[in-house]
């Protein structure tokens, strides 16, 4: 038997999945602490011998690969010039590629910014700014401001192909990566590059400067942060491989402790006849929700939503939701226990899935020419995708994850939003996602399959039926 | 050079006829197309430090379209970007000088009448480029 394990250093847990890969099935899951500000490799062998408990001995491993959201996770802040176009561009690369965004700048960097950008200090900063032989004046600025602040970052520069030379040589005391412009020509969005470059960076240098590298002797890489092997398992369940298809367009959602992540990986083009409009969309989009949180940011959850909302959708006094979110607020580790508090749970990710998904698609509107009305769309299209599927503990160990994760759909009150119609709702129960995006790197076959036969489909007449949809 | 056609206007053709004429004489171009709103000439120009944009208004709203599009460029740093006009920018009785004037007013550089050839557009351009070229150069030496 060919086995692999798949590890998570999480913020909170070390988890585990060892997975049969020629027979396409889960042998057991592990969880120990996350133990990464004394040493990573206590938690790790925690979390090993509570899967060795499980399986009664440990197989011999053939592949034993790792993601991390530990310490912080990857910490980036991103410099763009126009808001809207390149200061964007990069956003949307670090977010691609996993990272924990903790600062977005654009225009000229002034003295209080990096300042701002120092304390911030993140793990790596992504430079970018003008289109390939356009404006370099701004960009050459703000990598002299750079230069003289105290980061002791490495540096992507995915900026204007022209100003590389003049940043390199400003910056000569700081690490620079070179990527390809994240915006070559006008509203062109070419962010794989800036991607690649940055998880990179996170292989070389982040793991290490995290101190992941010390339980090095357990396993063999850490490739990628966690939410990009989310993002790469989701990729794959959707496109599939070369001998077998995938879902087709997927819609991902993970209403986290902190955040909500959403991923999609579909074109979203407009439909026939639908001008779009603003930057071009990449095809595998990842955005974070940094104000829908369940348990740190459970306060912002009924702000965004509205607490007579939350309170209807739960059950309880607007009083006695207050009451609760405050037991929340001083206990973030708390997991639901009454029937109140899972009410009340539920109620806070169907609003967080809601928000989330509804801020991820795109909208359209109807604008009057003097040739007659004309659509227009902003962002994706994600009314045709093949499947949503729900992840992370909120909706998978909830007790309705149907009536969660239907929050996602198009709803007739709001008929602008480009939201899905008609997919297959899907459960990630296993947590496989992330274990699949790692294991696809080496064998793809293997892991479409396992996510595959793994998800649970969500049944419309009988939420706690659980099919399975391979 | 970045071209387009200015507010709720579809009327394309003369734009992109222009835009392949620019692009014929060498000039890079960012064609943004009909129904552009003012700030995303602006934003197209700062993030490809462009030399010159290219506004054309073809259904009578031009004026107030093109309201205050060279206090945008100033306020985006662009001071010294060429801004022309073109289409039909008279409406009603008015005489072509009191138009132009008014455009001229408004801080462009050149406005163009309608059944204005290209060539005249890029011999304007031409000139007024190596104008700006010659001012830079008297201004740095």
């Amino acid at each position: 038997m060919s086995a692999a394990l798949l590890i998570d250093f999480g913020s909170t847990y070390t988890k585990l999945r060892a997975i049969d890969v020629a027979g396409r099935r889960v042998l057991g899951a592990g969880q120990g602490p996350s133990t990464v500000t004394t040493d990573i490799g206590i938690g790790l062998r925690a979390a090993l011998a509570d899967l060795e408990r499980a399986l009664g001995s440990l197989p011999r491993f053939q592949y034993r690969l790792a993601s991390s959201s530990a310490a912080g996770g990857l910490g980036m802040v991103t410099v763009g010039l126009v808001r809207e176009l390149t200061a964007e561009a990069a956003r949307r690369a670090a977010l691609g590629a996993g990272a924990k965004l903790i600062g977005a700048y654009a225009y000229r960097l002034t003295a209080a910014d990096i300042k701002a950008i120092a304390a911030l200090a993140p793990d790596i900063l992504l430079l970018a700014g003008g289109t390939d032989g356009g404006n370099s004046e701004v960009v050459i600025a703000n990598a002299k401001r750079l230069a003289t602040s105290a980061l002791a970052c490495p540096i992507v520069y995915a900026g204007n192909r022209a100003a590389a030379d003049e940043v390199v040589a400003a910056l000569s005391g700081k690490t620079v990566i070179v990527a390809a412009n994240v915006m070559p020509e006008f509203n062109v969005l070419a962010i794989e590059p800036a991607r690649a470059a940055i998880r990179q960076v996170f292989i070389d240098r982040i793991v290490h400067a995290k101190g992941i590298d010390r339980a090095a002797a357990e396993f063999d890489a850490v490739l990628m942060p966690t939410p990009a092997a989310v993002l790469e398992g989701a990729r794959l369940v959707a496109d599939g491989t070369e001998r077998s298809p995938g879902l087709g367009d997927v819609l991902v959602v993970d209403p986290g402790g902190a955040t909500t992540d959403v991923h999609s990986v579909a074109s979203g083009a407009p439909a026939a006849g639908v001008v779009p409009q603003g930057l071009p969309e990449p095809r595998l989009k990842r955005t974070v929700e940094g104000d829908l949180g369940m348990r740190h940011n459970a306060g912002s959850i009924v702000e965004a939503a509205g607490i007579a909302r939350i309170a209807a959708d739960s059950g309880a006094s607007e009083e006695r939701v207050r009451e609760l979110l405050a037991a929340l607020a001083r206990d973030v580790g708390h997991l639901p226990a009454s029937a109140e508090e899972h009410a009340l749970d539920n109620a806070l990710a169907r609003a967080a899935v809601r928000l989330a998904v509804s801020r991820h698609c795109g909208t359209i509107e109807t604008c009057y020419t003097v040739t007659g009305p004309v659509t227009v769309q902003h962002g994706k299209d994600l009314s045709g995708v093949a499947a949503v599927i729900g992840t992370g503990g909120a909706i998978v160990s909830g007790r309705s994850p149907r009536s969660v994760l239907s929050t996602a759909l198009a709803d007739a009150a709001e008929p602008l939003s480009l939201r899905p119609r008609r997919p297959r709702l899907l459960l990630d129960t296993n947590y496989l996602l992330y274990a699949c995006g790692l294991l696809s790197t080496v064998e793809p076959q293997a892991a479409l399959e396992l996510a595959l036969a793994h998800f649970s489909e969500l049944d419309e007449e009988n939420t706690h039926e659980r099919a399975c949809c391979a | 050079m970045v071209t387009g056609v200015i507010g709720s206007d579809t009327h394309i053709v003369g734009n992109r006829i222009l835009t392949m004429a620019l692009e014929k004489a060498g000039y890079k171009v960012v064609a943004l197309g009909a129904l552009t709103p003012a700030p995303d000439f602006i934003k197209a120009a700062v993030e490809t430090d462009a030399d010159a944009i290219l506004v054309s208004s073809l259904y009578g709203q031009g004026e107030l379209d093109c309201r205050g599009f060279r206090d945008l460029c100033v306020e985006a740093g662009l001071e010294r970007i060429l801004l022309y006009v073109g289409g039909n920018l008279v409406v009603g009785k008015r005489s072509w000088d009191e138009t132009q004037r008014t455009y001229l007013g408004m801080g462009f550089d050149r406005a163009a009448p309608p059944g204005t050839r290209v060539d005249t557009v890029l011999e304007w351009l031409a000139g007024d480029l190596a104008a700006r070229e010659a001012d830079a150069e008297r201004a740095s030496a």
